[in-house]
């Protein structure tokens, strides 16, 4: 599991580290966290990161906002979590503001809108891989496999197909899926037992 | 068209920011149809179309998408402030909205986020608290790929919109099995479009 991870150095690292993936993030922050975090700068494991994100998701909030707020205050505490937070809203709030008062409706031009959706198509394409490339670390899942699968299944159905509000999906089919892994959980601590 | 900037309509405004941050499973974006009713229809502090630049603004610019509602705030002092041309006041009121909507948004639900994942944190050997992680790791996998799969299929016609979908493809090709700098892929989808390639 401890896979030679690194930790950021101080506050500042943290605050300059969200900065500047904040700031690549065109059209959604999470495949560029995934990116830097979880491979280039290995402060965590895939296995983390999902955890994470599914805490991040289920929590109120914007999900990166809720992302930054856990992994600052893991490694700080409060101002960690602060300095994190500044990291992921400052230079983007700055960029957004200046946007709004130089171009104001530019957004609205018929180029921009082209550049946007070709943007957006690119940021569905990121979003995608990164959920491909986190299916590997269900493979340390105490569920097992298979059930992992079907469950990713069964929600990819709900929500890109079945249209179902995500509260419902995350309420009945998360919250089964947490009742599994609770009885699971207790098999294994018996299993564990036993053999010692 | 504008908000009268009393302490009484700010605080309004907090108010029902600061309850939406609460509602806002799913991201800030999902409540922006409430925030649409409130802003523009039943306080009419904001125009149709500033609402609308304001989501297509922070859509193009980077960082996270909930920097909607600072533009919203900026457009609701602007307002009130008399729009562009209201000079010094305009702009304070701006910023000042901008101020409000952003610490209305996110304290709510920071506060709460950090609260419980402490919790969860120094309770991370409890088996309810592991039973949740193991349960909701496939389903938020599985939400990645469906949030895919829906921005593609808001384009869904498939003799204009193939190129959008062949783009879709091969970028998810190109992140999955390279290290490619993701800015160049973000660059060229820009391009691409502008020069209404795609």
């Amino acid at each position: 599991m401890a896979e030679d991870l690194y930790r950021p150095r101080s506050r500042a690292d943290l605050f300059w580290s969200f900065t500047w993936l904040a700031l690549q993030g065109f059209g959604g922050v999470l495949a560029v966290v995934q990116r830097e975090l979880v491979e280039k700068k290995r402060w965590m494991t895939r296995e983390q990161f999902i955890e994470d994100w599914a805490v991040a998701q289920i929590m109120p909030g914007p999900n990166v906002v809720n992302l930054s707020l856990m992994i600052g205050g893991r490694y700080f505490g409060l101002p960690g979590a602060v300095a994190a937070l500044a990291g992921m809203l400052a230079a983007p709030l700055v960029v957004v503001l200046l946007l709004a008062v130089l171009y104001g409706n530019v957004a609205e031009t018929a180029m921009a809108q082209n550049a946007l959706r070709g943007m957006g198509a690119v940021a569905a394409g990121l979003i995608t891989a990164t959920g491909i490339k986190l299916i590997g670390a269900l493979d340390k899942n105490a569920m097992g496999i298979s059930l992992c699968i079907a469950l990713a299944v069964l929600t990819f159905v709900a929500i890109a197909l079945l249209r179902w509000p995500l509260l419902w999906v995350l309420l009945g089919v998360g919250g089964g899926a947490c009742l599994w892994a609770y009885r699971v959980l207790a098999a294994v601590h018996t299993l564990k037992a036993d053999e010692t | 068209m504008s908000m009268q900037p009393t302490l009484a309509n700010w605080v309004d405004l907090f108010g029902h920011f600061a309850s939406l941050s609460l509602l806002a499973v799913g991201g800030a974006i999902t409540t922006a149809p409430d925030m649409h009713r409130y802003l523009v229809h039943q306080n009419a502090w904001l125009s149709d179309a500033q609402f609308s630049s304001s989501i297509a603004l922070s859509q193009a610019a980077p960082g996270p998408n909930v920097l909607f509602v600072a533009l919203l705030g900026w457009n609701v002092g602007l307002n009130a402030g008399g729009g562009p041309g209201g000079g010094a006041v305009a702009w304070a009121l701006a910023l000042l909205g901008v101020l409000v909507s952003m610490v209305a948004i996110l304290l709510p639900s920071s506060v709460l986020t950090y609260t419980a994942t402490r919790w969860a944190h120094h309770n991370r050997e409890l088996r309810a608290v592991r039973a949740f992680k193991t349960g909701m790791a496939p389903i938020v996998i599985a939400l990645l790929i469906a949030t895919g799969w829906l921005l593609t299929g808001s384009h869904d016609h498939p003799a204009r919109d193939w190129p959008l979908w062949l783009l879709t493809a091969v970028t998810t090709l190109l992140v999955w099995r390279t290290k490619i700098h993701l800015l160049w892929l973000i660059g060229a989808g820009g391009l691409l479009g502008a020069l209404g390639w795609v």
